[in-house]
């Protein structure tokens, strides 16, 4: 049994999945299941869902889907529904104050609530799992030179009990993604401070809101260690931008703590990336390290590609850390071969992605699955009027832990309004 | 799954993603002129317009219509996130909000 309140000073050596027996323990009984898994401990916290334990459905390390981690890591900041309005009040509030007192800046520039508000259901190994979720995203300039932008997380989940047992629990889930001030200190850089998505990849930042991810879930190699949210400060900005080409940079400092153990996980890095906007093509190199305890190193590079007057988008990403390494390859394609991208045909969108993941050694676990894994996903998303989407998808997983099939569909409804009523120009 | 067939499913997917690139790019290059083979452009496309599609619409699809008071708001969040110029903010503001 891991121990649920000792500090942990260091990333220690924890066992694997298969090798650790009853590694879980039932937080809440009646109406919350969250469990232990070694990755977990070794932060020393205590969130994860029941797909991160093999007596539960998925019963493999890494299984969690990137959304519920950062649900999970969240709830490690102990935020709660209220206090997350309270926050976000506060954020209006300032954002009113400059407002009012910056009025010929701001004509438009009206604090905007954004967000997506989605009903996904999952199918693996028989067992169905309903997933209502509300991602609000709240931005709010105060001057010329500063925003303050927040988005958080509002799940309800419904999993079957499984081990036999019929019925489903339900919890609640809120947690705040990223609260960050983005100070904008020249034409090349801006600072940003505060909690924030870490620039490392491409997932991360970018694909990561439910109302823009093609597939429910994230790709394995976004579970890696310090990937969803740094608290500290980062750099960022174009170095060079002209119509041939643009090079952009991003870097970070995180001393991310736990309030339960006020242990820091200290970590550094950042991405360079070059886009050449004539070949609609982009590449990047992303490097981080993991300064506390042990210290490790992880590595990434992503390209993308748009071939011109085409709706196909391709885009991959590869990432290696100390003990795992893995990628991703996804395609999307929407046709305008009939009647356009708003056409019944063209609303359509295939969505390809393939994933792999490699087991180095089982010294540490770091969020990727125990052993190699492989899992082609197809799914049809369907661009419906209004801002909404529908997603479905299949796919299979293969490992030497056991495979099976993985049916997800879900619809998503993306919301962009002012948070007050402004001036419009 | 060997290795073998994972291989072969993953050769299939790229070979009919290679076919559908093939397939459109022809299609594109119709709108090339035949005497000098440069591009033909079917419509104007302004500044903002070329920085929404090479930054914003790589990510993600234009919301349908919004509040012009928050066009300010929309183009400054795109400049950070997307590590925008001023000039290419400035330029996808005027797409924006017009």
């Amino acid at each position: 049994m891991i121990d649920l309140t000792g500090g942990m000073a260091s990333r220690p050596t924890v066992p694997s999945v298969e090798n650790a027996g009853v590694v879980c323990v039932r937080r809440r009984s009646t109406n919350c299941h969250f469990f232990v898994t070694p990755y977990i401990a070794s932060r020393g916290s205590a969130w994860c869902t029941r797909d991160d334990n093999q007596l539960t459905i998925a019963g493999l390390l890494g299984d969690t889907s990137r959304r519920d981690r950062d649900y999970r890591d969240g709830m490690d900041r102990t935020l709660n529904g209220p206090r997350i309005l309270r926050l976000w009040a506060r954020y209006a509030l300032l954002a009113a104050a400059a407002t009012s007192v910056l009025p010929n800046a701001l004509a438009q520039e009206t604090p905007l609530l954004s967000g997506g508000i989605s009903f996904f259901t999952n199918t693996s190994r028989g067992y169905t799992t309903y997933l209502p979720l509300t991602e609000p995203l709240l931005a709010a300039p105060v001057g010329k030179h500063l925003m303050i932008e927040s988005r958080a997380a509002l799940l309800e989940s419904f999993l079957p009990r499984g081990n036999g047992m019929s019925g489903y629990d339900h919890s609640y889930t809120a947690a705040l993604t990223y609260v960050q001030g983005d100070y904008i200190a020249s034409r090349h850089a801006t600072v940003v401070a505060g909690s924030y998505l870490v620039p490392f990849g491409t997932y991360n930042e970018r694909l990561s809101p439910v109302w823009i991810n093609n597939l429910q879930d994230g790709p394995f190699i976004a579970n890696l260690p310090f990937m969803a949210t740094g608290l500290g400060g980062e750099l960022r900005g174009s170095a060079l931008s002209n119509g041939r080409y643009s090079i952009d940079y991003a870097g970070f400092f995180s001393a991310r703590s736990d309030n339960e153990q006020f242990n820091a996980m200290r970590s550094s890095g950042g991405r360079v990336d070059l886009y050449l906007p004539q070949e609609r093509l982009e590449a990047g190199f992303s490097y981080g390290r993991l300064l506390q305890g042990t210290r490790e190193n992880f590595y990434g590079v992503h390209l993308w590609w748009e071939p011109e007057k085409t709706a196909l988008r391709l885009r991959s990403e590869y990432a290696r850390g100390a003990h795992a390494e893995g990628y991703w390859i996804e395609a999307d394609y929407r046709s305008q071969a009939f009647g356009g991208l708003d056409s019944f045909v063209g609303r359509f969108e295939p969505v390809f992605r393939i994933q792999q993941t490699f087991r180095i050694d089982n010294l540490a676990t770091d969020g990727l699955p125990s052993t190699d894994t492989q899992r082609p996903e197809i799914g049809i998303d369907y661009n419906l009027p209004h801002n909404a989407r529908i997603l479905t998808s299949y796919s299979r997983q293969f490992s030497s832990a056991g495979d099976h099939n993985i049916w997800e569909t879900g619809i998503v409804y993306r919301f962009l309004f002012p948070a007050w009523k402004g001036h419009s120009k | 799954m060997t290795h073998r067939r994972f291989l072969i499913l993953f050769l299939s997917a790229l070979c009919a993603i290679l076919v559908l690139v093939s397939v459109q790019s022809s299609g594109a290059a119709q709108v090339r002129s035949a005497a000098n083979g440069k591009k033909v452009r079917q419509a104007p496309q302004t500044d903002g317009e070329r920085v929404f599609q090479q930054n914003c619409s790589r990510c993600h699809a234009a919301p349908e219509g919004f509040s012009p008071s928050i066009a300010g708001t929309v183009a400054r969040h795109m400049r950070v996130r997307a590590s925008l110029s001023r000039e290419d903010e400035e330029a996808l503001l005027r797409f924006l909000n017009p």
